[in-house]
């Protein structure tokens, strides 16, 4: 019984890593862009959600519900004036600037917040759990599975029923001919970003209420967050689901064995998913 | 004789006598300069031939590694396993810590060369990390916490009796200038490596992968196994420089050696601010690095902080570095690789 908790708890997990993933993924999808900085911008956003919480004493949820269009017009602004300008055929500038950007971010957020770690305050309903039979599920970790399946539903609504998705599409097909189409492949690629910062919020949100964070911890969620895009395929969100619950549940199952190998075991189920389908599991996209 | 191909300008046969005389300079310099100045230089030489090595990779054969600290930890570790395990003299067992990264590198390029630009960047990040949690679980070598290369190991090391009855220097000074005069020849070793590997059929293989993969297949350039040369000779040369730099740190732990802000992130910063793709960036980045450091070391997070905005600023505004402006603006090359037809009857012409 102890293995089927065990293997919950996992998958349960794996939800938190598919919204660290969800944002890299749209990106990468639209404009073929990795962006190094995106573990150091959930990071930056959980230091938001807390910095609304502690000024105007906000429960967490209020807070990152008003951090999302702040993170939305930062992620607005950073793809329109520094990101669209390294977008090309080399792949150096792009990530050379967006590894520049991780390393300037985390820095600055290690002046301005200290080193410290720090948590999200959490209420009686977020350390709540529901007993299921002999197994007990956290609220919390129900909750970031549920938000995980949310945005990557409402991503597919809105990349397959909205104008804005066909805009999305089109720009991500040929952003010649989008453009000749009276779209401005700028402007949506902004708007993608914006997008991928919202999301990043949530991510940040449930990072923040389940855990400690300090500036440091960036990097370490761009590669589970990237293990999931790869494992997952690149292009599809709901392979990025699948590919965050193969970390979730490896972790959690490494650790269950021996506490110092959750981290190395999701590393391994990555690598051996990289040799046996070395395109992921659902693969979409072609590069 | 009418007509002749040679890579030489006026140029590089003046940096070419500049440079001997500066060679000389530099291995008398334990005889004038103080223990902290031969310090200084040690970490100079070390960083520059860990960027020489990434601008190899990312320069001149395209691939971007995020996880040049697997190369550095396994040299420094098999450093410390040689020595403290079968009780090899530091100073031979350096040899080692270059093959100890190729075994490291076969598999690692078996997994990265799967993943295309920036996937490969973030997989070698991977690697570099499953290496570290498992170095961390190597108990006899301290595990988490590291360990310390034994005190006599460190004492009796090949030469440095010598080097304290000739100069006249206690233990610890002549292991310092030991270790500098090995990162001297390392680090020449390295430019001229490279330099020669620049100019034979491989490094214009090299240079044609890079400008267009396609055309160069076109003309039977093995494309995937000019990546392979690349990426293993990058790893062996890492793996020395490591095994060098804690052959004189004489401590080790494995946060630090695969630590990818000091191995990764200062490497890549040196070749972008030096310029990339050039033999003469890293050499100019690995100088405005160290000043940059000295100025503002004691401002901590602002200094990195600093590094990074600069990096983005110069990918934007002068993607070649400073060398570059520098070498856009005169024509200067030191390290000339470009092929020029000079003599016969026809006009001196720069192939472009």
């Amino acid at each position: 019984m102890i293995w089927v908790d065990t293997i919950l708890q996992g998958i349960l997990l794996g939800g938190l890593y598919a919204l660290f993933a969800a944002g890299l993924s749209l990106v990468f999808g639209i404009m073929r862009l990795v962006n190094l900085a995106h573990g150091d911008l959930i990071v930056m956003g959980a230091y938001l959600i807390l910095l609304l919480v502690t000024l105007l004493g906000l429960s967490p949820f209020l807070a990152a519900l008003i951090a999302m269009p702040v993170m939305f017009l930062l992620g607005w602004a950073l793809q329109k004036f520094l990101l669209n300008r390294t977008l090309g055929d080399d792949i150096l500038p792009p990530l050379l600037v967006t590894f520049g950007l991780s390393i300037a971010l985390q820095n600055a957020l290690l002046e301005t917040f200290s080193a410290d770690s720090q948590r999200l305050p959490t209420d009686a309903l977020t350390t709540a759990s529901l007993q299921m039979g002999p197994i007990s599920l956290g609220v919390m970790p129900l909750l970031t599975f549920a938000s995980a399946v949310a945005v990557i539903l409402g991503l597919n609504q809105l990349f397959y029923r909205t104008e804005l998705g066909r805009a999305f599409r089109a720009t991500s097909d040929d952003p010649v001919t989008a453009g000749l189409m009276g779209i401005k492949p700028a402007n949506i690629f902004a708007t993608a970003t914006g997008i991928a910062l919202v999301i990043v919020t949530i991510a940040a949100l449930y990072l923040g209420l389940r855990a400690n964070f300090d500036p440091n911890i960036g990097p370490a969620r761009l590669i589970y967050a990237f293990e999931a895009v790869i494992i997952g395929g690149l292009g599809s969100l709901w392979g990025t689901l699948a590919g965050g619950i193969i970390i979730g549940v490896a972790q959690t199952l490494g650790a269950a064995i021996n506490p110092e190998w959750q981290i190395l075991s999701g590393h391994i189920a990555f690598l051996l998913v990289l040799l046996v389908r070395p395109r992921g599991l659902f693969p979409r996209a072609h590069d | 004789m009418a007509y002749s191909v040679s890579t030489q300008t006026p140029a590089s046969r003046i940096a070419a006598i500049a440079g001997a005389v500066l060679i000389l300079v530099l291995i008398a310099l334990p005889f004038i300069a103080g223990r902290s100045t031969i310090r200084d230089m040690f970490f100079i030489l070390t960083m520059l031939v860990l960027a020489q090595f990434w601008n190899l990779l990312a320069g001149y054969g395209g691939l971007v590694s995020i996880g040049q600290q697997a190369f550095v930890g396994a040299g420094a570790y098999a450093l410390f396993g040689t020595v403290i395990l079968w009780g090899v003299d530091p100073v031979p067992a350096i040899l080692f810590c270059g093959i100890a990264a190729l075994v490291i590198a076969v598999p690692t390029a078996f997994f990265a060369f799967r993943l295309n630009g920036a996937y490969f960047a973030i997989g070698t990040w991977v690697i570099a990390e499953v290496v570290r949690l498992l170095v961390s679980q190597w108990k006899t070598l301290g595990g988490g916490t590291g360990t310390s290369l034994p005190r006599d190991a460190t004492g009796d090391m090949w030469f440095v009796g010598a080097i304290e009855t000739a100069l006249g220097v206690r233990t610890a000074a002549a292991r310092d200038i030991l270790a500098y005069w090995l990162a001297l020849a390392l680090a020449l070793a390295t430019i001229g490596g490279i330099y020669w590997l620049l100019r034979t059929r491989r490094g214009l293989a090299l240079a044609a992968v890079r400008d267009n993969v396609e055309a160069a297949k076109s003309v039977g350039v093995d494309a995937g196994r000019m990546k392979w040369i690349v990426f293993l000779t990058s790893a062996f040369g890492t793996g020395l420089a490591g095994g060098l730099i804690y052959l004189q740190k004489a401590r080790i732990s494995p946060d630090a050696a695969f630590s990818v802000t000091d191995w990764t992130a200062y490497v890549i910063f040196i070749v972008v601010i030096g310029g990339i793709g050039t033999i003469e960036g890293p050499i100019v980045g690995v100088l405005v690095f160290f000043a940059l450091q000295s100025l503002l070391a004691d401002f901590g997070s602002w200094y990195l902080m600093t590094l990074g905005v600069l990096a983005i600023i110069i990918m934007l505004v002068a993607p070649r570095g400073l060398w570059g402006l520098l070498s856009a603006r005169t024509g200067l090359h030191l390290f000339p690789i470009r092929r020029r037809l000079s003599g016969g009857t026809t006009e001196q012409r720069e192939t472009p």
